[in-house]
This record gives C-alpha cells, structure tokens and sequence, in this order.
C-alpha cells in the first residue's frame, strides 16, 4: 500500500488494475459459493430424508441472537458500502468513522455467536463432543446441528479474515486522497465483506426459521 | 541479451520470483519429482501382478500402493501438469501480456501445492492410505487404520493451489490480451485453459468441503456419512463425484489445447473447424459437470438419477469428438512433418479416441454393471489420462522446449522415445481391456491364474513404457547444456510466443505486440528451421 | 464545502434489508406447511438481490461481471439440483 505508482508493473493502465481486481474477486466470490455450497448440499440431503427432526432441530436454535446477528451484519455491510461511496467523493473521516463502525459490527457477530456457541455447549448440541438428544429425533437433530456448527463455523472464520482486512484499508484511510490502489483494493474487500453477509442471509434462512410455526 | 533465465542467478530470485516463466519452471521441477514417486508405486503394482499370487506385498501394502499411486498422478501430477507448467510459461506469451494478471498469486499456488504434496508424501511415508483415491465412506472414516485425515489435509492445501491457478487464467484471459487479439483470434490452447480454469475454479471447492466433512467425521466421530446414526454414505459420492469427474476434464482439455497447436504447426495448416473447436472446449468443461453420477451406477443411487447420468454421459461424448473428428479433417491435405512433438500429437487423438469410445461403453448402464470395478474401467481411464493427456504433456514439452530452454534436443532420441511409449502404452494397457472384460475386478492383486497371460503382457509393456518414460530425462537434460542455440521460431510457427526470443527476456516482449491477423495463419508463417 | 452522506439508494437498501428480516422471521412463525421453507428462501433471496445490485453495485456494472457474479450461484444450482434427483427418487 505505500509502494510508489498506481499500477503494477505488469498492468497497463487503472482501469485495466480495477478490472482485474474485481473480477479477480468475483472469480474468487464464486469458489467460495460452491464451497459452502457442499454444506447446503448436505443440509438438503439431510432435510428432505427428515425434515420433522430437523423442524424440531431448528427449534432448538436461539433465533434471538441469530436474528440480531443477522441485523448486525446487514448493517454492517450498509457502513462498507457507504465507506467507499465516502472514499471515492474524498471524505476521509467519513471512511474512517464508518469502516471502524463495520470491523465493530463484525466483532459484535462475532461475540454473539460465541455467547450462542457456549449455550449450544451446555445443553449438549455439539456433535462429537457429547451430543445428547431425547426423543425419537435424535440422529435427524445431530445431522442438522453437523450441519449448523460447520456452517456458521466456516462464516465465522471467513468473517474474522472480513475484519482483518478491514482494520488493515482502517488504518491506511489517510492514504485515499493521494493512493488510487486504496480504493480500488477497498472496493475489493467491500466486495468479500458482502459477500460474507450473503452466506449469513442464507445460513439464517436454512438455521434459525425451521419449526418455528409447529 | 539478458532472458529471464541469467536475469538473475541467485536462490531468492527464483523462490521469491513473480515471472511466470520461472514461477512455471519451479512446477516443472516439482511435477518431475512427484511423476517418479508415483511412477514407483505403479512399478510395485505391476510387478506384483505378474504373478496371480500375493507374493511381493501384503493385502494391506498393495491398497496403499494403489491409493498412492492414484492421488499422487491425479492430484500431483496430472491435474498441474501442463496448466502449471506449460500453461504458467506460455499463457501470457500466447496473448501478448507481460504476466499473468496477479504475479503473486501465482507464486503463492506454487507454495501452496508444494506444501499440499508435502504433507501428502508425509502421509505416505507414515504408513500410506488404504481407502483408494476415492477415499470412500464410511471406509475411510470409520474403519480404514492409516493416514485419512493427513492425506485429506495435504489434498485440501492443494486444491486451493488450483483454485488460484484458475483465477488468475480466467482473468489474465479476459483482461490482459494484447491489442487487437479478440477472442476469435486466440490460439485454441488459450480457450482449452480457459474452459479448464472454469473447471478449476467451481469445482475444486466442493472437494475442499468434502475433504473437511471426511477429516472432522474422522476426527470427531460426527457422523455425517455414518449410516448407523443416519447419515448416508452415498452423499459422500456425490459430492466427490461432482468434482472428480469434471477433475477429469481438468486433466484432459489442457492437452486437447495442445494437440490443437501441434496438429495445426505440424500440418502448417490451419484449424478446421476453429469456432467448433473453440466452442466444444467449453460445453465439454459446462457438461462435465453433469455426468458424475455414472460413477455411481451400482452404489445405490436411484434408476432414475442413473437414467439422467447415462443420457448426460452420452451427451458429453459429442463435443470431444467434435474435436477429434476436427483435427483429423486438419490433418487431411496438410504438409505433414512427422517430429516428436506431432507424432505424440498423433498418438494422442488415437489413444484419446480409444479411452473415449471405451468410456461410452461404460456410460451404458447394462454394461456398466457388469463392468464397474473391473480393469476394463482402469483400461478406459489410463488410455485417456496417460495416452491421452500424458502424451500431450510430453507433445507440449518437447514443442515448446526451444522457447522455454533456448536449446534444440535431438530430434532422433525425441522421435525414439515418442515410438516407444506408444509401443509401451499400448501393450501394458490394452490386456487391461481384455482383463476387464473377462471380469478381473480392480484393485486386487490376487487373482484367477487363467489372467496371467494378459497381467504378464501389461507388466511387460509397463517395462517398456517406463523405460521410454526416462528416456527423455537424458536427452532433454543433454539438451540444457549442449544442444543447438534455438532460435525465436524454430518451427515457422504462428503465435505470438515465437515472436519473442527463446529463452524470452524477463518481461516478455521488447514493445507490446498488436495482433491483426486470424490465429493459425500458415498461409503467412515463416518456414521451419533446420537447427 | 459539502459535508458527504450516503446516498439514498443505500440507505433504502438498508430499511429495505430491516424490513425484509422483520418480515422473514414474522412469517416463519406462521402455519403455511410447506410454504414456510420456500418463503424463507424466497426472502432470503430477495435480501441477496438487494445486497448484491446495491451494495455490490451489481445494478451498474457490465454484462461480463454480472455474469461472473451469477456464475457460482447457477453452479451450486446443478449441485442441488442433479444431486437432489437420486435422493428424490429413491423408493
């Protein structure tokens, strides 16, 4: 970020460097969709041979926190997407304020989801580490929470990466006015960061909404 | 005149290098290393079968054999082997750019592979897998008492190396092509590697999932594919076929892409068919992905999805053969030139036809059934991957070790060692049709003495064939550092690549080339030279 | 000097997001059956849309990076979809 020029040696102009950088990333975007997409793929298959045990599973989800971790990322997705509008009209402090508001959102979904994961701990719905269910449900709900802990654990650490690029453009903020490359590597990681926002969206739907009206 | 190979001699230069030709030079080496260990395995498997007793290994020695032998070509060879070595160097020369579009992600998939194979061969050397290099449940995760999860791990770090491979293609393709170079105008390798980084990209990432399922079933016992707490081992198989066949066409349509360079330089003719050609690269790649339930026919999927899967498999013959019929139309009323690199050329539209025809029997259920697990299935896939794409690779190199090298091999020991592998192939795998056929199941190494006649001819010709396969590790060796000065074009063939200096100067070209003419333009070409 | 703020497209999206999350999770403790999973989906789609034409500024740029964009999400579709069929179809 502090070499001299705007482009790379073996790039031929900034439009060419913002191009390949978003669809670079696009391109990238894509693994990561079918990547988790094999998890989905498995919750699919899971759901459709029972899909009473994984109602009563989705049940057992603490939609409280899910749906207010879901409100922290779409907001903090809206504080990105704002922070590049404010760094292409030049308002440093404004890029600023609100990339350090969306690495504090993300750090709150983060927090919150350790809370829930403890919870899930106490009462026994960690597959591998004494998974206990009664009821007729059991082998349904332990494939579903198979499911839930390698999904969102999987978010989770796409979503800790999120932040720290996000601290690293938070810190070089000064350098907007007079580095092209910033921006473009911003809007870059914008792109990531939604992304990652997209997966939640998801996840919440398969998650947290089962069962709820039986 | 520095070229990117005295640019610099130092050992930090070329572990730290962003240019894509050493970063492609660095594969190559690695690549050589990796294609002897499993090689070694092969030679232990075939000398066991020449005997129908189990006298050289164990059972259990012999699953590891086979296992190795099949994720070290698949995954360690065959998959990099001409996208990171021929495809890293030629790929940006081919289209007038100075490097790929990301220079370091290039160098971090190099890391990356390096690391994945490392903790692989540390897997081996442990002790091996046992599972196959389909790594099967509930096998794998339940039962198997050897280095799943290691293996597993050394396999996942080695699909994000690919994934990285693909990326940067699929952009430096669209985004970095010299002026005037349109689509239409490309070398059909380009479109070969671009259909290929399709692949790359959107498949390798279910493997990668699937390889996390299998290592945290191992590991923590959850149970996913375990069918006595309701988890269903079948879905294992889908997940690994979705990538596994379109694999396949990962290791296939790079050496397509260079039989399309031989055929039409060896001819001086151009293509026939060139959008036909251009376009069946990629229905074969978007096809690919919707036959990988033939690999399932007798697991227990349902007659309906194997009724859809067989259709499709039939489907995704047509652009292959397209291609096929393409080049041979090329061929005819061409000036021929008979060197290495075409007869390999040669040898590959042969053998890829036979492995292709053999693998539209297999697409038929009835006879899938009673052929599944038997070698006449190890036959179809080594006539593809090994005279097929193996060929190809040899074909690529031998082509383009003038430009790569700056040095002339010896055109008699080149076209020695092309007869012989042919010779050789042929003779170790054909049996294997006749084997299959009369039932001989794979990956058993005991078996009925009334097959012995053919697994002694296979293992007779393996001889042959590895033999042919060190031949060129001499003669291009020599080349190195005693063969002929090579000039810029010493085939008189078209392509930007040969408008630069063999070996090219660090950044490739002197001034940007500007591309005003249709790819193929023998009309136009300089004439070969006698080096 | 004009202090900056963002723009109105952002800031609907944003309520849009609120609005579609409340609705989402209204609706999940209704009866409708069946309908209750293709109503989260559909909602959840709804929000990607959303997120990906506005934020992702997917509504203005080329046909090439759209087509990147989609690329991944039409993929995952054949996964679902073929691998589906065998476990649809069993008797």
């Amino acid at each position: 970020m502090s070499e001299p020029g705007d482009i790379a040696a073996h790039l031929s102009s900034p439009k060419q460097r913002d191009e390949v950088l978003e669809l670079g990333m696009w391109t990238f975007l894509s693994t990561e969709v079918l990547l988790f997409g094999g998890l989905i793929m498995t919750y699919m298959v899971y759901r459709h041979a029972d899909p009473v045990s994984f109602a009563e599973a989705g049940r057992q989800t603490r939609i409280v926190i899910g749906t207010a971790n879901t409100a922290v990322l779409l907001t903090s997705s809206f504080c990105v997407a704002a922070a590049i509008q404010a760094g292409q009209a030049g308002a440093a402090r404004a890029v600023k304020a609100l990339l350090a508001a969306a690495i504090i959102l993300g750090t709150i979904f983060l927090g919150l989801k350790g809370v829930e994961y403890a919870g899930e701990y106490r009462d026994h719905l960690v597959p591998g580490i004494d998974f206990m269910q009664s009821g007729p449900h059991t082998q349904g709900v332990r494939l579903f929470f198979i499911f839930y802990f390698l999904a969102t654990g999987l978010h989770a650490v796409h979503l800790l990466c999120g932040i720290v690029v996000l601290i690293i453009f938070l810190r070089c903020y000064r350098q907007i006015v007079c580095h092209p490359r910033y921006l473009a590597g911003l809007r870059t990681a914008g792109l990531y960061w939604h992304f990652i926002d997209v997966v939640w969206i998801f996840l919440y739907a398969l998650i947290y909404l089962p069962g709820r009206s039986g | 005149m520095k070229n990117y190979l005295t640019e610099d001699y130092t050992l930090r230069s070329w572990f730290f290098t962003t240019d894509h030709k050493r970063i492609a030079i660095l594969y190559f080496a690695s690549l050589i290393f990796l294609f002897f260990i499993g090689g070694a395995a092969a030679t232990l498997i075939r000398i066991e079968l020449a005997t129908p007793q189990a006298d050289l290994v164990s059972s259990d020695t012999y699953n590891r054999l086979f296992t190795m032998h099949g994720i070290i070509m698949v995954w360690f060879f065959l998959i990099p082997s001409v996208p990171n070595t021929l495809g890293n160097f030629i790929v940006p020369l081919m289209i007038g750019a100075r490097d790929l579009a990301f220079p370091r992600l290039n160098l971090a998939s190099w890391y990356l592979f390096m690391l994945g194979a490392a903790i692989t061969l540390l897997a081996i050397f442990m002790g091996g897998v046992d599972t196959g290099w389909t790594l099967y449940t509930p096998f794998s995760t339940l039962y198997s008492n050897s280095y799943v999860a290691v293996a597993a791990a050394g396999i996942f770090i080695a699909g994000f190396s690919s994934i990285l491979t693909g990326l940067n293609f699929i952009v430096t393709i669209h985004k970095l092509r010299a002026p005037g170079l349109t689509w239409y105008r490309l070398p059909l390798f380009i479109w070969s590697l671009y259909a290929t980084s399709i692949i790359l990209v959107l498949a390798t990432p279910v493997l990668a999932i699937t390889l996390v399922l299998l290592a945290a079933e191992r590991i923590f016992g959850i149970g996913v594919f375990d069918p006595r707490i309701g988890g269903d081992p079948l879905l294992f198989q889908h997940l690994f076929w979705f990538y596994s066949h379109p694999a396949v066409y990962i290791m296939i349509l790079p050496g397509m892409g260079v039989v399309n360079e031989l055929i039409t330089c060896y001819s001086r003719k151009k293509i026939f068919g060139y959008k036909f050609v251009a376009w069946a690269s990629l229905a074969i790649a978007a096809a690919g992905f919707l036959v990988w339930g033939h690999h399932m026919f007798v697991s227990g999927q349902s007659l309906t999805a194997s009724l859809v899967f067989s259709f499709m498999s039939f489907v995704v013959a047509v652009p292959s053969a397209i291609k096929v019929f393409n080049w041979t139309a090329t061929l005819h009323k061409g000036t021929l030139r008979f060197d290495a690199p075409m007869l390999y050329a040669l040898g590959f539209i042969g053998l890829f036809t036979m492995g292709g025809l053999t693998g539209l029997f297999l697409a038929c259920l009835a006879f899938d059934v009673y052929a599944t697990d038997t070698y006449f299935v190890v036959a179809h896939f080594h006539y593809i991957m090994v005279g097929g794409m193996v060929t190809a690779y040899f074909g690529g190199l031998h082509y383009w070790w003038p430009k790569i090298t700056g040095r002339m091999y010896s055109e008699y020991w080149a076209r020695a060692a092309a007869i012989l592998i042919f010779l050789g192939f042929n003779l170790t795998f054909f049996p294997q049709f006749i084997l299959g056929a009369e039932g001989m199941p794979r990956r058993y190494h005991v078996y009925p003495p009334e097959f012995q006649v053919w697994n002694v001819l296979s293992s007779g010709g393996a001889t042959i064939l590895a033999a042919a396969y060190l031949l060129p590790l001499f003669y291009l060796g020599y080349s190195i550092f005693f063969g002929a000065k090579a000039p810029a074009n010493p085939w008189g063939a078209t392509g930007l690549e040969w408008q630069t200096p063999s070996p090219p100067p660090k950044f490739n070209f002197d001034r940007q080339p500007v591309v005003d003419s249709p790819p193929y333009d023998y009309e136009h070409a300089p004439e070969p030279q006698n080096v | 000097m004009i202090s900056w703020r963002p723009s109105n497209s952002l800031i609907l999206c944003w309520v849009a997001l609120m609005v579609l999350l409340a609705l989402t999770v209204t609706l999940a403790y209704q009866p409708l059956g069946a309908l209750n999973f293709v109503v989260a989906l559909a909602i959840a789609t709804a929000k990607t849309a959303l997120v990906m034409v506005i934020f992702m500024e997917l509504g203005s740029r080329p046909g090439l990076v759209r087509a990147f964009a989609g690329a991944g999400f039409f993929w995952l579709m054949i996964l679902l979809w073929l691998g589906l069929v065998d476990f649809v179809t069993r008797s």
